[in-house]
C-alpha cells in the first residue's frame, strides 16, 4: 500500500507541476485514494516543518525508509545510501547498481543491469580539467580543423609570397608588428620578402626574426626621402626589387604586396588563392581626415553621392571588370601632406600596389606566361601603378566577389621627422646625462640652479605657494615637499632626457 | 579459352576500380552487411493495407490540436500520410503482408504541449475492437501481422513515468503485433522482441534552413544544451536521467572544453555544426531528438544511456558512428573523449557526412528515397515472410482481452 502511495505521490508531483490534471491514472488507485492522501498530506506537513528547522530539504522518503526498512530495500539500494543521497551532492566510489531486483520482479527481466529509481550523482574527487587532456583535446580540434580545411577550403593552396618595403623609423615597430602577426596567422605556406631602404639593419632584423616565418631580408641602398612623393617612388622601386628576387629564386606562388602600415584581414589570404594570373582586390582607404576645415565639409555636403573610401576593381552587372574605383582626392586638393611629418592628410596614389596580387610565374624569365605581361627587367622607370606591368588592363581578375568585399585597409601614419625612439625599443640604463636636482633633501645645499625647463617650473609653483601659506608646521611640510619635489624633479628630468634621445 | 580468361580479368579489374572510385574521400559508405541496407528499396518487397478507421481516431484528434504535427511524436501522423500515398499500399487486404491501423494515440496534449497517455490504452483497445469485428484479419493472427506506430515515451506501455510504465507493461492486446516505437532499451518490458525502433520526429525544413558553410571550423569540443536537474519533478536529483545528467554538470561545469548549459540559444543548430562531440544523455526516457540533430549536423553523438537500443539498430552500425559511454563512466568522460585517436574521430565524421545516413534519420514531406519511412518499411520487409505459426486455428485465442488495469477496459 505504501509503495503505491509513493508512486502516487510522484505521479501527483509530476502531473501537478507540468501537466494539467486531467483524469489521473485511474488504474489502481481508486480504492486507496483517501487514507493514503491524508497520510501523505500529514507527512508532507511534517517534513516541511523539519525542513524549516534544519535548513535543507528533508525528504519524506526518509520516514518511509525508517519505518519500513525491512520491506523497502528496493528501489533504494540501502538505507545508508539513501542517507547519502539526502545531501545535495553525493560521491559514490563504488558501483551501486548491482543486481537488485525491481519491486515487481514478475514483470521485469531480472538480467537487466539498469535499475529504475534513485541513483547517486557520481562526482569524481577533483572535478576540474586535467591539463594534459586539455592539450590532447586541442590537438584533436586542430586535426579536425585541418581536415575540414582540406576538404572544404581552398583546394591545392599555393604558397604566398609577401613583398614589404620598409625602413627604420619610429612607427616602423608599430606597423611591422601588425603585418607580422597577420602573416603568422596565415594557414598557408609563406615567404616574406622584406626590402629595407637604407640597407639591412639590425633593428628590422631583430623585429622580424621573432615571427618564425621564412624571411628574405634585403637592403636597398637609397635612404628613404622625406617627402611623400619621393617615398612612393622609392617604394615602387623597392617592390620591383622584391619582384626581382622572386624571379631570381624562381619562387612559385602568389605575390602580394603588404605595405607595412596596412591592415589585412584573414579572408584576404583565402580569397587571393582564387587568383589565376593577375588579381585585384578592393582596398579601404583610411585617409586621416582630421584636418579638413569647414569649407571642405560644405563641399562634401553639396555632393550628391559621397564617395566611399575604397580603391579597387569595379564590375558591371554581369560581374565583368568594367573600371576602377579610385579614392577621390579633390576635397583634399592643396591640403594634403607633402612631407612625411606633415600633419595634413596623407593621400594614396591613384591605385595602390597593395590591392593587386599576381601569380609568381608571371615574373619568371621562362615558362608559359601570358603575353600581356611585361618583363620587369625592361621597365625600370617610373611606374605609376601596378597596371603598368600589364599591357592590357582588362585581363585583371576582380577578387572578393567582384570587388564588393573590402579585404584590406590602407593607412599612412608616421611620426615627426625629428622624432627619436630608443633603438629596438629598449631603454638602456644608465641614462647618459645627469642633471642635479633642484632641491636636495639636505638643508645646507648650494642655491638652486636656474632651470630652463618650463614644465618642471609649472609643477613647482603650486608647491611653492603652499609652503608660503602654511606657516605653522612649515619645517615638516617643507622637508616633505622637498622630498616630493626632488622626486618629481628626477622624474621629469628623466623624461626629458629620453625624449631627447 | 585464354581470351575468356583475359576478358574476365578485365571485367573484374573494372569492377574493382569502380568500387574504389566510388569511395569519395569526403564521405564513407557504411560498408558491410549492415550498412548497405540503408539504401534498400522496400517497394515490391511488401504490401501494406491501411485500415479505414473513423476519423475520431485520427483526423478529428489532429483537428483539435495541430501542434501534434510538429512535436517529437509526430512520426505517427506522417507515417499515416506516407502510407496512404505510398506504392507499397494495397487496397486489397487479401494480398497484404502487413496491416496498419492509423491511431494518433499521442495527440492528447496539455497546454504546454506534452502528450497525456491516459486515454491512449482505451483508444487503442477500442480501435482494435473495431477492426477485429469489421475485418477478419485481426482474428486470423491476433494481430501478429499488424503494426502500430507508438512513439510515446515508453512506447506501448503508455505512461511517461518509468515505474508506472513498467508496472503496466505493454498493452496486452498489442503483445503480438509489431510495434514501431522510439523507445528502446534492452531487457525492458516496454520493448518487445521484434519491435522496430525509429528516431523521434525532428523538423527537416528547420534543420536544412539553419545550415552553415561546411568550411566553418569546428571549434567546440563537447556541446550540450538541456536540463541537468529537472527541478519541477525531481528537485533533489538522482531520479532524472538516473543521475547521469547531473553528474555531467557537476563534473564538467568548470571545464572549458565542455560547452554545456541549460540555456536555450537561438543559435542551437548552428552551434551544433561547430562542435565535434554532442552529448546525447538520457532524460526521463533514454531516447531524444538530440541524436537526430547530431547526425544531421555532423556532430559525433556521445550516447550516455545504458542498454539503449538506437533507431534502426539492425541497419545502422551505431558503434562505428557514435561514442557510447556507460553512465558510471560519466566522471571520466573527458578522459574517454580525449583518448579517442584522431583517425577514429575523422572516420566517424566521414560516416556521419554520408547523406544516406542523414536521410535515414529524417521524416521529410514529401518522402525521399532512403528516409526514415523507407527504413521502417525495410524493417518490416526484413521480417517477412511471416511464419505459419502466427496464424491461429479457428476458435483459438491467445490474447486475454480483459487483462490489464481496470480503467483500460472502459470504452472510448
Amino acid at each position: 500500500m505504501k509503495l503505491s502511495a509513493l508512486q502516487q505521490s510522484y505521479l501527483g508531483r509530476r502531473s501537478n507541476s507540468f501537466r494539467s490534471s486531467g483524469p489521473l491514472d485511474s488504474s489502481s488507485d481508486g480504492a486507496f485514494k483517501s487514507p493514503a492522501a491524508v497520510f501523505w498530506l500529514v507527512l508532507h506537513g511534517l517534513s516541511c516543518l523539519i525542513s524549516l528547522l534544519l535548513g535543507f530539504r528533508f525528504s519524506r522518503l526518509v520516514f518511509l525508509l525508517l519505518s519500513t526498512s525491512s520491506t523497502y530495500t528496493s528501489p533504494f539500494h540501502s538505507p545508508t545510501e539513501l542517507a547519502k543521497t539526502l545531501d545535495i551532492r553525493s560521491v559514490i566510489p563504488a558501483d551501486p547498481v548491482g543486481n537488485v531486483p525491481l519491486p515487481f520482479p514478475n514483470k521485469t527481466a531480472t538480467n537487466s543491469r539498469v535499475v529504475v529509481g534513485r541513483h547517486g550523482i557520481r562526482i569524481r574527487p577533483w572535478p576540474h580539467p586535467n591539463p594534459v587532456e586539455v592539450m590532447k583535446a586541442h590537438r584533436i580540434i586542430e586535426r579536425v580543423q585541418t581536415e575540414q580545411r582540406l576538404q572544404f577550403g581552398v583546394k591545392d593552396p599555393r604558397k604566398i609570397i609577401v613583398v614589404t618595403p620598409t625602413y627604420v623609423r619610429t612607427f616602423q615597430s608599430l606597423h611591422l608588428t601588425g603585418v607580422m602577426h597577420s602573416l603568422m596567422l596565415v594557414p598557408y605556406d609563406l615567404v616574406w620578402i622584406v626590402v629595407e631602404a637604407g640597407g639591412v639593419s639590425n633593428e628590422t632584423a631583430s623585429l622580424i626574426a621573432k615571427s618564425g616565418l621564412r624571411i628574405i631580408h634585403v637592403g636597398f641602398s637609397q635612404r628613404m626621402p622625406n617627402s611623400w612623393d619621393e617615398r612612393h617612388k622609392l617604394e615602387t622601386k623597392m617592390r620591383l626589387r622584391g619582384l626581382r628576387i622572386v624571379r631570381e629564386k624562381i619562387l612559385d606562388g602568389i605575390v602580394i604586396f603588404a605595405d607595412d602600415s596596412n591592415m589585412h584581414s584573414m579572408e584576404l589570404f583565402d580569397e587571393i588563392q582564387n587568383a589565376k594570373w593577375f588579381g585585384a582586390v578592393s582596398v579601404g582607404i583610411l585617409a586621416n581626415s582630421a584636418n579638413i576645415d569647414e569649407t571642405v565639409v560644405e563641399k562634401r555636403g553639396e555632393e550628391e553621392n559621397p564617395r566611399m573610401p575604397v580603391q579597387g576593381p569595379a564590375c558591371n552587372v554581369s560581374n565583368m571588370l568594367a573600371g576602377w574605383h579610385t579614392f577621390n582626392t579633390l576635397p583634399f586638393a592643396g591640403k594634403s601632406a607633402v612631407y612625411i611629418d606633415d600633419r595634413a592628410t596623407v593621400l594614396p596614389r591613384k591605385l595602390e600596389w597593395s590591392g593587386f596580387v599576381l601569380n609568381s610565374r608571371l615574373l619568371w624569365k621562362d615558362g608559359d606566361k601570358p603575353e600581356w605581361m611585361k618583363d620587369i627587367d625592361t621597365l625600370d622607370g617610373d611606374i605609376e601603378s601596378p597596371l603598368d606591368l600589364v599591357k592590357d588592363p582588362s585581363v585583371v581578375e576582380p577578387l572578393g566577389s567582384c570587388g564588393r568585399r573590402v579585404l584590406l585597409w590602407w593607412l599612412r601614419v608616421e611620426a615627426r621627422a625629428d622624432s627619436k625612439f630608443p633603438p629596438r625599443w629598449i631603454i638602456d640604463p644608465p641614462l647618459e646625462v645627469t642633471v642635479p636636482s633642484k632641491r636636495t633633501p639636505w638643508p645646507d645645499t648650494p642655491p638652486e640652479l636656474p632651470s630652463h625647463k618650463k614644465p618642471v617650473i609649472g609643477i613647482q609653483e603650486p608647491i611653492i605657494k603652499h609652503t608660503t601659506k602654511t606657516r605653522t608646521s612649515r619645517s615638516k611640510r617643507r622637508s616633505k615637499r622637498k622630498h616630493d619635489e626632488t622626486r618629481t624633479d628626477r622624474r621629469t628630468t628623466g623624461f626629458d632626457k629620453t625624449l631627447q634621445n | 579459352m585464354r581470351k575468356w580468361f583475359w576478358g574476365f580479368l578485365f571485367i573484374a579489374f573494372g569492377f574493382v576500380c569502380s568500387i574504389a572510385a566510388e569511395r569519395n574521400p569526403r564521405t564513407e559508405r557504411i560498408s558491410g552487411s549492415a550498412g548497405d541496407v540503408l539504401e534498400d528499396d522496400p517497394v515490391g518487397r511488401l504490401k501494406v493495407y491501411v485500415y479505414e478507421l473513423p476519423s475520431k481516431y485520427n483526423k478529428k484528434i489532429l483537428q483539435k490540436d495541430s501542434r501534434c504535427l510538429s512535436h517529437m511524436f509526430a512520426a505517427e501522423i506522417y507515417m499515416h500520410r506516407f502510407l496512404l500515398s505510398s506504392p507499397v499500399r494495397t487496397l486489397n487486404p487479401e494480398e497484404a503482408d502487413w496491416f496498419y491501423t492509423p491511431i494518433y494515440a499521442t495527440c492528447d496534449l496539455t497546454p504546454t504541449g506534452l502528450p497525456l497517455p491516459f486515454k491512449s490504452p482505451r483508444m487503442v483497445r477500442s480501435a482494435i475492437q473495431l477492426i477485429s469485428s469489421s475485418w477478419p484479419y485481426w482474428n486470423r493472427s491476433e494481430g501478429a501481422d499488424h503494426f502500430f506506430v507508438v512513439p510515446h515515451d515508453f512506447g506501448a506501455c503508455f505512461h511517461y513515468q518509468e515505474e508506472k510504465a513498467i508496472e503496466r507493461g505493454i498493452l496486452p492486446i498489442l503483445q503480438r503485433a509489431t510495434l514501431v516505437q522510439t523507445f528502446g532499451q534492452r531487457n525492458h518490458v516496454c520493448l518487445n522482441e521484434g519491435s522496430i525502433t525509429i528516431p523521434p520526429y525532428a523538423p527537416p525544413q528547420k534543420m536544412q534552413a539553419r545550415q552553415i558553410p561546411l568550411d566553418t571550423p569546428r571549434s567546440i569540443f563537447v556541446y550540450f544544451r538541456g536540463l541537468f536537474y529537472d527541478v519541477n519533478n525531481d528537485p533533489e536529483g538522482g531520479y532524472y536521467a538516473r543521475g547521469a545528467r547531473a553528474a555531467v554538470w557537476e563534473n564538467f561545469k568548470n571545464n572549458p572544453l565542455f560547452d554545456i548549459s541549460t540555456e536555450h540559444p537561438t543559435t542551437y543548430y548552428e552551434d551544433m555544426q561547430r562542435a565535434i562531440f554532442c552529448l546525447c544523455p538520457l532524460g526521463w526516457a533514454p531516447w531524444s531528438p538530440r541524436l537526430v540533430e547530431a547526425v544531421v549536423f555532423g556532430c559525433i553523438p556521445v550516447i550516455i544511456a545504458d542498454d539503449i537500443v538506437l533507431p534502426f539498430a539492425d541497419a545502422i552500425p551505431w558503434e562505428e558512428i557514435g561514442v557510447f559511454v556507460a553512465e558510471e563512466d560519466v566522471p571520466k568522460l573527458d578522459t574517454i573523449l580525449t583518448s579517442i585517436p584522431p583517425e577514429v574521430i575523422l572516420r566517424k565524421q566521414r560516416l556521419l557526412a554520408n547523406p544516406s545516413m542523414k536521410r535515414a534519420m529524417l521524416f521529410p514531406q514529401p518522402a525521399l528515397p532512403g528516409d526514415a519511412f523507407h527504413q521502417i518499411l525495410n524493417g518490416l520487409a526484413r521480417k517477412l515472410p511471416h511464419q505459419k505459426s502466427i496464424y491461429l486455428k479457428p476458435g483459438e485465442k491467445i490474447l486475454n482481452w480483459t487483462a490489464g488495469p481496470v480503467g483500460d477496459l472502459k470504452p472510448w
